[in-house]
């Protein structure tokens, strides 16, 4: 085991992948020269050359839609954005042509094409780069969405995800890029699609992915403190959503809370929360809560955005409040 | 009512312009071109295949026989053929959803084809895409795209993956006079250009973008565009098939030699309305009779017939049989299946076990 980076994790996946498969390359702005904005490709020029670590200018509709073509002719493309706020630009390709020309062509074409990048707030930038992209992008049939909130599971997700023959959207956060965890040296893959029950306990089941994984760990925390055993479950793929894992655990704990990045209205809570009513209504002691973004953009200004943002507070009183703790 | 220029009301502002103004057609004979007498034979057979068919499609459709949109080609037929003429099987073509002549000379035959149009389980994308939708990819030919500009950089990408591969297959993308106004086929061009990608984006003038004619919607003429790339670039009579084969040729063998994109602008006509429910009330006859009066299919024929290349009674073999086709087409449609109820889930995702929603 070797202590990693989350970027390196994903940097490991990715050299890994372009040594095995010549098919395999990268391209986005700032990958290749300039080492990647994250430096996340940090050193990938030097061993695999600008064929395969390929410099784009900021032209996301283009190079998006480029890897598309190249994924429908043979290759396997891994598409950066250098946050998925600006993919929004090239958006088309993605849930228009990715998604759909397998489809529309009766199965005539494969798509293994990865779209990856940071995902959602990263602090004080305002509005338009700090949003989380991961309901939006699970609306469409078509695509797979990872979200991984730790460097060993973004490790193996990320090479599925590029030995996928679909299109898959590989969420990151510039938050957790410098997060540390210890990674397997030897090979290994983590299937796409299967949660992960992290933390054990018996009171309540908090199921969070993402960054949101780690506002839940401090909240569990802080509860265990006081006398409460929470269950944390991430996820891991948002689609397709392991809601088994989910089930599973209310079975057990027979309460539940959602921490999720989104704004609440068709966010992945809403969407978690309705087939956790179906299918496990006669297990819940409480009706389910979720903790999400208010219904508002992000602020800038630090007092507002500290209220914007979920906290672990946000998190212990929803636990609170499914378990009639006050 | 006859529409004419003078007719008061015609359009809103009482201005109609014209569509667009042809190059000079080119003089050289099929011999000059290296055509042999059964290789015009064989054009004229393709060309009045996709007329023939989509003619007889519009009929079907006018009776019900199927829904969605219906987008003709008819009056174009001359780039689709000339493109095949001179492509190499293992080239790439992809176009936008005016696609059922591409199809019909990429391999989709004339039933797969209607049955397409059908929605029926028999067509060429498995009655899922339908008319804007023809795909079929063992043939290189890569669809059929709907959203209008989306297309061009896939075109980009089809050629980026064969130049990575270091392959010599030449990409042609097509596209309508309308898209040229989309970012996307700037973004595209950009970086073809930058990149040096083998592919030919062929923009097919047929002087209106549904119906705003194309001096409405573009600020300079469309070829000019290609010179803020420092792309190459020409004018093509796209109503003249050995027009289309003598210019295409000359840039795919320069672009299979020297890897870099191309830009052609063929001003074409299209004779029927954007889709089945546009009168196209635009235009006037007399615009109309003018292109009616150089169409490519009939050009062809006179030119058969003018230098003895085949005799009245052999074209009309050629359009006999071509007619029998069709009407077995229509036949192999109707009498087609409709995709199977477990249709509705396959090929989303390669895997036949994704845990969909319910």
């Amino acid at each position: 085991m070797a202590e990693l980076q989350f970027r390196e994790a994903i940097r490991a996946a990715l050299n890994e992948e372009m040594r095995r498969d010549d098919t395999v390359f990268i391209m986005g702005e700032e990958v290749s020269e300039y080492n990647g904005a994250y430096k996340v490709t940090q050193g990938m020029l030097d061993e695999f050359g600008g064929r395969r670590v390929i410099d784009t200018p900021i032209s996301e509709l283009g190079f998006g839609g480029i890897g598309v073509g190249a994924a429908m002719n043979g290759l396997r493309p891994v598409v950066e954005y250098m946050t998925f706020n600006f993919a929004v630009v090239g958006m088309d390709q993605i849930i228009n042509n990715a998604a759909k020309i397998r489809y529309m062509s009766g199965g005539q074409v494969s798509m293994p094409i990865v779209f990856r990048g940071p995902n959602a707030s990263a602090g004080q930038l305002s509005a338009t780069h700090s949003v989380a992209y991961e309901s939006l992008y699970a609306h469409f049939p078509g695509l797979k969405v990872i979200y991984p909130s730790q460097p060993a599971d973004a490790k193996g997700l990320l090479k599925s995800a590029i030995r996928d023959d679909n299109p898959v959207i590989f969420l990151e956060s510039e938050q957790m890029y410098g997060m540390k965890q210890e990674v397997p040296e030897d090979e290994y893959t983590i299937p796409i699609g299967k949660a992960k029950v992290k933390r054990e306990g018996s009171d309540v089941t908090i199921v969070a992915h993402g960054k949101m994984y780690h506002v839940a760990t401090k909240a569990a925390d802080q509860l265990a403190k006081d006398g409460v055993e929470a269950e944390i479950i991430d996820p891991r793929t948002i689609k397709p959503y392991d809601i088994e894992t989910v089930i599973e655990s209310i079975k057990k704990t027979n309460r539940c809370v959602i921490v999720d990045e989104s704004h609440p209205f068709g966010g992945i809570a809403a969407e978690v929360g309705f087939q956790i009513q179906r299918d496990a209504f006669d297990y819940l002691d409480a009706p389910v809560r979720r903790v999400t973004l208010p219904d508002v953009p992000a602020p800038f200004a630090k007092s507002l955005f500290d209220k914007w943002f979920p906290s672990p507070k946000q998190v212990i009183d929803a636990a609170n409040a499914v378990m009639y703790r006050n | 009512m006859a529409k004419t220029k003078e007719a008061e009301g015609f359009t809103p502002t009482g201005v109609v312009y014209q569509s667009t103004e042809l190059p000079e057609p080119t003089s050289k004979s099929h011999k000059d071109l290296n055509l042999s007498k059964d290789d015009l034979l064989g054009l004229y057979r393709v060309m009045y295949r996709q007329r023939r068919f989509e003619e007889r499609a519009m009929q079907m459709y006018q009776k019900g026989k199927f829904g969605g949109f219906l987008h003709l080609y008819m009056g174009q037929e001359a780039v689709s053929t000339g493109a095949v003429t001179v492509l190499n099987d293992d080239d790439d073509i992809i176009t936008a959803y005016r696609d059922h002549g591409f199809g019909l000379v990429r391999g989709v035959s004339s039933k797969v084809g209607m049955a397409e149009l059908y929605g029926k389980a028999t067509g060429c994308s498995r009655g899922k895409g339908g008319s804007m939708h023809f795909f079929n990819t063992d043939e290189h030919y890569w669809g059929g795209h709907a959203i209008v500009g989306a297309h061009i950089p896939l075109g980009a990408g089809i050629a980026f993956a064969n130049a990575y591969r270091e392959e010599k297959r030449v990409t042609m993308c097509f596209l309508g006079d309308g898209a040229v106004d989309q970012g996307s086929f700037h973004e595209t061009l950009n970086l073809a250009k930058l990149w040096n990608l083998p592919v030919i984006f062929v923009v097919e003038n047929n002087g209106y973008a549904m119906g705003t004619a194309t001096k409405r919607h573009t600020s300079t003429e469309i070829f000019k565009r290609a010179r803020a790339y420092d792309m190459k670039n020409k004018v093509v009579n796209g109503m003249d098939l050995f027009s289309v084969i003598e210019d295409f040729r000359e840039v795919v063998d320069e672009v299979r030699e020297d890897p870099q994109p191309y830009l052609l602008e063929v001003r074409t006509y299209r004779y029927r309305g954007h889709s089945m429910s546009d009168p196209a009330n635009y235009r006037t006859d007399d615009e109309m009779k003018e292109f009616q009066d150089i169409d490519p299919i009939e050009r062809l024929k006179t030119y058969i017939s003018r230098h003895k290349i085949a005799n009245k009674d052999k074209i009309q073999e050629i359009t006999d049989d071509i007619e029998q086709e069709i009407l077995d087409a229509i036949d192999y449609a109707e009498n087609s299946d409709f995709p199977p109820e477990e249709d509705l889930y396959k090929d989303v995702y390669v895997e036949d076990d994704f845990p969909f929603l319910t």
